[in-house]
């Protein structure tokens, strides 16, 4: 059977259309919202790409995709912002000596279990003692540290700050820290399959963000990071900058959007670097042996196990690798943002709208990822001026001030979770293999 | 004496009767969970939004009904509402089962696409929820707020620590208590609970003996329905109506049906009060328990707080890890997957 034309050139029209849609876009409302859209588009993209690593290749239901997003933020916040030295001379002593506290503890079950395990009556009274006797010890040294590290100057500070390096250090360093606390999620809950290990990780995305949230001498909490380092160029900067004026003026633009504009193009081509790299990595990966055995364990976890393939090891390996890509867009998104707010991590937006990406653009190929993540991305922002726009249009017949039209409007702001849900109903029923399917490799 | 008796009180007070009540929230929400799980073999991740959903057209149902100035003072008009909450939220789940859930189920698909096409059902719920009612709180308790003032209990018994009880409280401490036995006559005395029981225990043996499947996931749908309506609701009159407030809910929901045991009714329950009862144990300040235990004189620093208050819905999912890792069926051995 010959493939129509569609079929044949299927991602290059897709994302072709995704391209006219941004387009438009920028003719029809403008080219900053453009940019600001296909600049998240990308991260999103990235995002998507991380689960799909995990969840395509591998087949690991992993729901904690806000946690690492979260990780990765974190890291962009403990990179770049300036040390509070005072904050560590107030606390720093307390803090560290708590964290030796964990480790020991933590040391001493690792190195006690093997030894206890066979005594089945007492092993888990044990374990509880010890880890009563460290959290105790904890308390002891950390709760006066953090007392006083959070009363300094607690409007601006009160936080211990970071290491003043660079933001784009963090890119990389939350993609380590999202792989470390995967590696240890992942050392106890891969065990478990598919409905259980969503649910675990949920779970564990919410105490992440919990903990972030509440450790003021960590994180600042509820009370923001604001004003991150950037890596790209300030806006005042550049409108002072000769030849920034002398550009402006030849492209026509008043040099307020002109620099915006700019600035926001420079992120999106770090951004577009990145996704750049993560792409021929996971593509080359994906083509070489290591990419047809993971395919084998996902469609047949006993066959490959009983072909000699290590299923757990490399499930761990594939989840903290997906991971640390999940971070590594935590720590870019934060960047872009220029702030860091805990209270924004939303399950619904950081880990389920993740999870339509995916689903929607092909699970298992990476371009059906990228093109998910555009798409849903693009959607869900959209979603809400064309709702307005439809209802406004349908309504338009009824008196301005009816109260059913007032209602209708306001409502229009939820269509956009609705929409994703049908679209991922739609999708599901009708073309379960999303937008651009997996390739067949024989 | 009094001394003891006082710290008995503020227990019961601040631990015992929120525990109970928070407790009877779960467990009616983890038994809707269980029931989904137990007969058509999957996660419900729209259960909140079901639960949303019933409580909306409650209020709705209760807005109308005070307006038009039906009343069944001292209790709150929400609870003659339940009804054409629960009948119009079973057709919106059929609904749901007829254009959504069948036809996976005809196809037999695996469970996590269902978890994922539930979790679809969810963001389409929630948007619809909010579309309607809006994304604000919502308050429609009436009624008498106390049936028990702390005041009146210090008179009552010369007592320094006041008792109370809420009408909420009551409310939902006997409701939970007459639904769950009606849900357990109805699974072990009637001939369709035992159909559905055995169907759950096993699906080809129950199909072999005659047993109509279609009947039993209608039954199904219709006590999840029913459940959630009434979970939903009260807590919305205990707490407040907030659409997001049910989707962070469905965790806490989660975790009592797996602690309990995924699939069973009991351990629904019982995974319900365990998860309410750590959650307010580990995050209670014990300060003036033991100020009235411990010999005069004795002074006390510290709040002794296990946790902050703020850790409070982290304990439940602490408990639902540990208890997925140490023993993934439950308390009572629930199924495993």
């Amino acid at each position: 059977m010959k493939a129509s034309f569609f079929q044949k050139h299927r991602s290059v029209l897709l994302f072709s259309f995704m391209g006219t849609l941004l387009i438009l876009v920028g003719v029809f409302q403008s080219w900053s919202v453009a940019l600001t859209i296909f600049n998240l588009c990308l991260v999103s993209a990235i995002m998507a790409l991380g689960v799909n690593i995990q969840w395509g290749y591998a087949g690991l239901f992993n729901v904690g995709v806000m946690g690492f997003a979260a990780l990765g933020g974190l890291a962009s916040v403990l990179i770049s912002m300036p040390r509070v030295d005072e904050a560590w001379k107030a606390g720093g002593f307390g803090i560290l000596a708590g964290f030796l506290i964990i480790v020991t503890t933590v040391m001493t079950c690792l190195i006690i279990w093997p030894k206890i395990k066979k005594n089945k009556r007492w092993r888990y009274w044990i374990i509880f003692i010890l880890v009563i006797l460290g959290y105790s010890g904890l308390r002891i040294f950390f709760d006066p540290g953090v007392r006083a590290i959070e009363d300094v100057n607690p409007s601006v500070t009160g936080y211990l700050g970071g290491l003043g390096l660079p933001i784009l250090v963090a890119w990389p360093v939350g993609g380590i820290l999202a792989a470390g606390v995967a590696f240890v999620i992942g050392k106890v809950a891969l065990g478990l399959r598919s409905d259980y290990l969503a649910i675990a990780t949920l779970g564990i995305s919410e105490i992440i963000i919990i903990i972030i949230k509440n450790e003021e001498w960590l994180t600042r909490g509820v009370k923001n990071v604001n004003g991150l380092p950037r890596p790209v160029p300030y806006e005042v900067d550049l409108q002072q900058a000769a030849w920034f004026q002398d550009w402006a003026l030849f492209l026509d633009l008043p040099l307020d959007d002109a620099s915006s504009l700019l600035v926001k193009v420079c992120y999106a081509l770090l951004f577009i670097v990145v996704i750049a790299v993560l792409l021929w990595l996971s593509e080359t990966a994906l083509r070489s042996p290591w990419g047809r055995m993971m395919r084998a364990i996902r469609d047949n976890e006993v066959a490959a196990g009983a072909m000699g393939k290590n299923v757990t090891w490399q499930h761990l390996r594939v989840f903290v690798i997906g991971s640390a890509v999940i971070g590594m867009a935590g720590a870019m998104l934060t960047t872009l943002d220029g702030q860091f707010t805990p209270v924004g991590y939303q399950p619904l937006r950081f880990t389920f709208l993740i999870w339509v990406m995916v689903i929607i653009g092909g699970s298992g190929n990476n371009w059906g990822a990228i093109l998910g993540g555009f798409f849903i991305w693009f959607f869900w922002i959209e979603a809400e001026p064309i709702g307005l726009w439809i209802i406004a249009h349908l309504t338009s017949s009824m008196e301005p001030a009816s109260p059913i039209r007032a209602h209708l409007l306001e409502g229009a702001a939820h269509m956009r979770l609705m929409t994703v849900g049908i679209i991922l109903l739609v999708t599901l029923r009708y073309a379960p293999e999303g937008l651009i399917p997996e390739k067949k490799r024989m | 004496m009094t001394d003891l008796l006082n710290a008995i009180v503020l227990l019961s007070n601040f631990l015992i009767i929120p525990g109970l009540t928070y407790g009877s929230q779960l467990a009616l929400g983890a038994l809707g969970v269980t029931l989904v799980y137990g007969v058509l073999r999957f996660s419900n991740f729209g259960h909140g939004e079901t639960m949303s959903f019933g409580a909306m057209v409650t209020i709705l149902t209760t807005w109308g009904l005070q307006s038009i100035g039906v009343s069944i003072h001292p209790l709150p008009t929400a609870l003659i509402a339940i009804p054409v909450g629960i009948i119009v939220t079973i057709f919106f789940t059929l609904l749901i089962d007829q254009t959504v859930y069948k036809y996976h189920r005809t196809r037999k698909a695996n469970p996590v696409t269902f978890l994922i096409v539930s979790i679809g059902v969810m963001f389409f719920m929630g948007g619809l929820i909010r579309f309607i009612i809006g994304p604000g709180d919502q308050i429609f308790f009436d009624g008498t707020r106390f049936i028990l003032k702390a005041k009146e209990f210090k008179e009552l018994t010369g007592l320094d620590e006041g008792l109370s009880l809420k009408m909420t409280q009551g409310v939902t401490i006997i409701t939970a208590i007459i639904i769950v036995a009606g849900l357990f006559w109805f699974l072990n005395h009637t001939r369709t609970g035992k159909s559905m029981r055995a169907y759950s225990d096993n699906e080809n043996l129950a199909l072999l003996s005659g047993i109509n499947p279609r009947k039993v996931v209608l039954v199904t749908w219709i006590l999840v329905a029913t459940l959630a309506t009434i979970a939903g609701t009260l807590y919305g009159l205990d707490k407040s109506f907030k659409p997001f407030v049910y989707m962070q809910l469905l965790l806490p929901i989660f975790a009592s049906a797996i602690v309990g045991g995924v699939g069973n009714p009991v351990g629904a329950i019982v995974g319900g009060y365990v998860i309410a009862f750590s959650e307010l144990i580990m995050t209670f300040a014990y300060k003036k328990v033991v100020l009235y235990l411990a010999p005069e004189g004795t002074t006390v620093d510290s709040l002794i707080q296990l946790l902050g208050t703020n850790y409070k819905i982290a304990v439940s999912f602490i408990i639902l890890v540990i208890v997925l890792i140490i023993r993934p069926t439950g308390i009572f051995q629930g199924k495993t997957l």
